[in-house]
């Protein structure tokens, strides 16, 4: 079954350029290792911090683009890693090892099937 | 029929891998032993003819849903079992899956209601107007919430299984829990209107019960039965005839529930040493000093001072350190005592809490600052909503107000 973990930073996670990054980075390639080499990565990204974030709205069959993410929160949504787990949790157990929940979160929602 | 209940639907529900299928099948073949068990009388193992009949009216649904070729996995798993039910029943009846039912009911994704709610209507058999009626909710509200409980399991694929030793002492916490939270909904309630809620601390004892026989030695266990065991023996004691809220200072003694403290008592001490016990076994330990002390002026406070203290260094919260305080008052006098009280105060955590004020308010009238005191009962007052505990603080400020004069 396929989870969708959700990766929110918030202000304490450590950002580039600070002394903890390079250890950060290097934790993140730890944990995309191990997803990889137990099979149940399918994919996973970083993104661009929510400073570069674009929203756009269709109403009425126009379109409005503005500056800035969807919701302006404490957390911010930074990646994901969509993974293949027997169960929820399989899936809490990699959400607990992904560098960021020490910090931020990671919500792990299930994938819906069409059928 | 309601002691098969969670003992059918935990083997059903490993069958047929659905909680809603299980459901229905098992209450489809209630109705059917309603009617068999009236004329023909209760069958020799009715475990095993309610699982064998819910088995075949699953089947029943299944080709009635027509859905017979698409699901054929589903039937074979339901056939196969029906051979090994012969020797089953010769032997000790059917394998034990309440535990993974349990588990899966008290799963952490789930909210802290929902896991209430599933496991006292899966495995405790009440049905979803009665646990509405316990917990004042309109039934609705209490059937959604089953509902998306349920869906939840099902659509992020909770497993139904007892989680492995890694993960098992986290897990048997957020259970207990539960059950602790079963047991203080009946025990708060007091009143003849609460009856239904009342009989929650009863079904809380029946649930830890069981998850004793099933996990003997998991200290916190036994610490919780023994900790509910020992408060339900004072629940003779805590009503007089007239409905009104005895302390535990005023109870007559001799009501208490022997039977029910020496079980306690004998839980506690299996569960193992006091110095490693977890915050069950403490409370339970600090239960047991009052239920063998003659009365309260004998009850061996140091021994409950000790113990509060060992139960703060584990769970550090402003509660524990409000009753510690209570025994403190009985060693050391109240004038000491109120000086931690205002220390606890000085958190401002427990500002919402009624115990808090009501501890404060007896502290204050014990050094003679009546008026503090009063003001005190007054604040408990506005935050409490139970009617007997509501007329025993009415009580305590009578009586004050009159001693004033």
């Amino acid at each position: 079954m396929q989870y969708m973990l959700l990766i929110y930073e918030d202000n304490t996670s450590p950002k580039p350029g600070s002394p903890e990054w390079e250890g950060y980075l290097k934790e993140y390639g730890v944990f995309t290792e191990e997803v990889k080499a137990k099979g149940v990565f399918i994919a996973g990204d970083a993104l661009q911090p929510v400073t570069t974030a674009t929203t756009v709205r269709v109403r009425g069959g126009k379109a409005a683009t503005t500056d800035g993410p969807f919701a302006e929160t404490k957390e911010m949504f930074a990646g994901y890693y969509l993974l293949d787990c027997k169960d929820l949790d399989e899936a809490i157990e990699y959400a607990e090892k992904i560098p960021s929940a020490k910090y931020g979160a990671v919500e792990v929602r299930p994938v819906m099937v069409f059928d | 029929m309601r002691n098969e209940w969670g003992r059918v639907l935990a083997a059903l529900i490993n069958v047929l891998g659905d909680f809603d299928k299980a459901e229905d099948a098992l209450q489809d073949a209630v109705v059917a032993a309603l009617k068999d068990w009236a004329a023909q009388g209760i069958p020799d193992n009715p475990r095993a003819w309610l699982l064998q009949v819910a088995r075949r009216k699953a089947i029943d649904r299944f080709r009635r849903e027509q859905i017979f070729e698409t699901r054929r996995t589903d039937l074979e798993q339901l056939y196969q079992p029906e051979q090994l039910d012969a020797e089953q029943v010769m032997g000790d009846g059917i394998p034990d899956e309440r535990l993974r039912l349990i588990f899966t009911c008290c799963h952490p994704a789930l909210s802290e209601q929902a896991q209430v709610a599933l496991t006292l209507r899966t495995l405790g058999g009440l049905t979803t107007t009665e646990l509405a009626r316990a917990y004042l909710i309109p039934e609705v509200t209490m059937a959604q919430r089953i509902v998306r409980a349920k869906r939840k399991i099902k659509a992020a694929n909770i497993p139904y299984r007892v989680p492995p030793p890694e993960r098992l002492t986290e897990r048997v916490g957020s259970v207990l829990s539960v059950i602790y939270l079963i047991f203080n909904e009946g025990y708060a309630a007091s009143s003849g209107q609460d009856l239904t809620r009342i009989a929650l601390s009863g079904e809380a004892i029946r649930l830890g019960e069981m998850l004793h026989a099933l996990m003997p030695r998991e200290p916190e266990v036994a610490g919780l039965l023994a900790l509910m065991l020992l408060h339900d023996s004072r629940k003779p004691a805590r009503i007089d005839e007239d409905g009104n809220f005895v302390a535990l200072e005023k109870q007559q003694r001799g009501l208490w529930n022997y039977e029910q403290i020496k079980a306690g008592l004998h839980l506690l001490e299996k569960a193992g040493p006091i110095e490693q016990a977890g915050p069950y076994q403490l409370q339970a330990a600090i239960s047991a000093v009052h239920a063998q002390a003659a009365d309260y002026q004998d009850t061996d406070w140091h021994r409950i001072i000790l113990l509060y203290d060992q139960l703060y260094a584990i769970q550090p919260s402003p509660v524990v350190k409000l009753n510690a305080v209570v025994a403190l008052s009985m060693v050391q006098g109240p004038a000491s005592a109120l000086e931690v009280l205002e220390r606890v105060e000085a958190e401002g955590k427990l500002d919402r809490y009624q115990p808090f004020h009501v501890v404060k308010a007896n502290l204050l009238k014990s050094v003679g600052q009546k008026q503090a005191a009063a003001e005190a009962y007054r604040l408990a007052l506005s935050i409490t909503h139970n009617r007997v505990e509501r007329d025993f603080l009415q009580h305590c400020l009578k009586e004050l107000e009159g001693c004033s004069k």
